[in-house]
């Protein structure tokens, strides 16, 4: 389990809308870079992103080897009702991670 | 004449190594682009791409892309392209109904001085791009 760093308000007012920040753990080996014994290192990058709010989707991202190692992605949410974000991240040889954040709404 | 020789063969192995794996081309990127777009004929303007112009490491360069000025339900869909890494892709990204503000942030490497170009898809079909010119002074590795 990759570490993941996520930063959103505790409460927030309905219908504003918020910026949450994810930052995740992840070489994001290119697959274009030479390792020591001259072969090109296997590419292992994360290939999707994806929030949920309650079950409806907030954003979903397809990255590429152009993103840096430890992915870092910042958006916006419109605040609706208290429940739950849940942000999910997969990519090469099968990885795979869920992380979920409680929200209050004034 | 040899201290001339050995210069060009180190410029020539530093060229090799840059040119190693497949770069993008103006060619490459305008095909991300005709494929973002869906065909739509891309106008400049509306998107606004906030990255440093001087970049001295191309590991981390933070990046952001907005649409100031336009109502965040009229914004399907956010993308990032370079013309010199060696994809032309950098991230695309489509929003649901609970976004908030249409505008995204994230850190991404560059492999040399090159253009990038954001570009934003609008429900009415309409695709607008901004292309910005940096320079890089330490080059991501190879990406």
């Amino acid at each position: 389990m990759a570490r993941s760093l996520i930063t959103l308000p505790e409460r927030v007012v309905r219908g504003e809308s918020f910026r949450v920040r994810t930052l995740l753990q992840h070489p994001m080996e290119s697959g274009f870079r030479v390792g020591a014994d001259g072969r090109l290192l296997p590419r292992d990058i994360v290939r999707r992103f994806r929030c949920l709010y309650n079950g409806e989707l907030v954003i979903e991202a397809e990255l590429s080897p152009a993103i840096a190692a430890n992915p870092f992605i910042e958006f916006s949410v419109r605040a609706v009702d208290s429940g739950s974000l849940l942000f999910e991240w997969s990519g090469d040889n099968g990885f795979a991670q869920r992380e979920q954040r409680p929200l209050i709404v004034a | 004449m040899n201290t001339l020789n050995r210069r060009r063969l180190i410029a020539a192995a530093g060229g090799l190594w840059l040119l190693r794996p497949a770069a993008a081309t103006p060619e490459s990127l305008a095909a991300a682009l005709r494929d973002f777009s869906g065909g739509a004929p891309l106008r400049d303007g509306r998107v606004q791409l906030d990255i440093a112009p001087l970049v001295d490491n191309g590991n981390t360069v933070p990046v952001g892309v907005s649409v100031p000025g336009v109502p965040a339900e009229q914004v399907q869909a956010l993308a990032l392209f370079t013309e010199r890494n060696p994809q032309s892709e950098v991230l695309r990204a489509q929003f649901g109904p609970r976004a908030g503000e249409r505008s995204l942030a994230t850190r991404m490497r560059l492999a040399t001085s090159q253009q990038l170009v954001a570009a934003a898809k609008l429900t009415d079909g309409s695709c607008w791009v901004q292309r910005v010119d940096v320079i890089v002074t330490l080059s991501a590795c190879l990406e």
